[in-house]
């Protein structure tokens, strides 16, 4: 279910003022994240972002498409490499 | 034949119903454009007025993306999922369920045809 639009975006805080902070020093680095729960804020475009999967971080670059979307939607946490290939078992 | 948006030609059905023969509208818009244009909602199509389906026609055109226009929006808001390369997108280009429901088994309308994978040999003893 969607959340409720009086509670407004969900963005964490940490996260965001560690945005703002390099928005008005006009740097630019790779900021790392656990949180995949964060909606990604228009502040957030032309930033890269490491986004945690569980098990390494994905670097997310944010374009202006990507607003409104979660962080977590563009780090796969699940790693599908395909079925193994069944091997004759020799029959009896 | 009645000529509405295009190509659809819906006919001899009440009107309610008849609307919803073009993509993109269905009983509730069909209903509410129907109000709007003063139509009776039970009123078959063929006994329209001219004035009549000339007000509906004003309606969807001005007030509704349909058919081709709709459709082409569709694969456009598909296609920006996948160019984000967000899970959802994966998901569309990976032809699977995109809201999560499970694959182990069904999810037919997605994935297609069975596609069977060499059997098993059977134990015989």
């Amino acid at each position: 279910m969607a959340r409720s639009l009086k509670k407004g975006p969900y963005i964490d805080f940490r996260l965001e003022k560690k945005v703002d902070k390099m928005n008005e020093g006009g740097k630019k680095s790779v900021i790392k994240t656990w949180s995949r729960r964060s909606m990604i804020s228009p502040d957030f475009v032309g930033h890269t972002f490491a986004v945690h999967n569980g098990n390494k971080f994905i670097p997310v670059f944010i374009t202006e498409n990507m607003v409104g979307h979660k962080m977590g939607e563009f780090a796969p946490t699940r790693n599908f490499r395909g079925h193994t290939a069944k091997k004759d078992k020799g029959k009896r | 034949m009645a000529r509405i948006a295009g190509v659809d030609i819906p006919d001899n059905k009440r009107g309610e119903i008849s609307l919803t023969y073009i993509f993109g509208i269905g009983r509730s818009s069909a209903k509410s454009i129907l109000e709007r244009a003063n139509v009776d909602l039970d009123k078959k199509v063929r006994d329209w007025t001219e004035d009549e389906s000339g007000a509906i026609r004003a309606i969807i055109t001005n007030e509704f993306k349909t058919e081709g226009v709709l459709k082409s929006e569709i694969q456009l808001n598909i296609k920006r999922l996948m160019d984000i390369g967000s899970y959802r997108g994966l998901r569309h280009r990976k032809g699977l369920p995109v809201r999560g429901q499970k694959t182990k088994n069904n999810a037919r309308t997605r994935k297609g045809k069975r596609k069977t994978v060499a059997n098993k040999k059977k134990a015989t003893k």
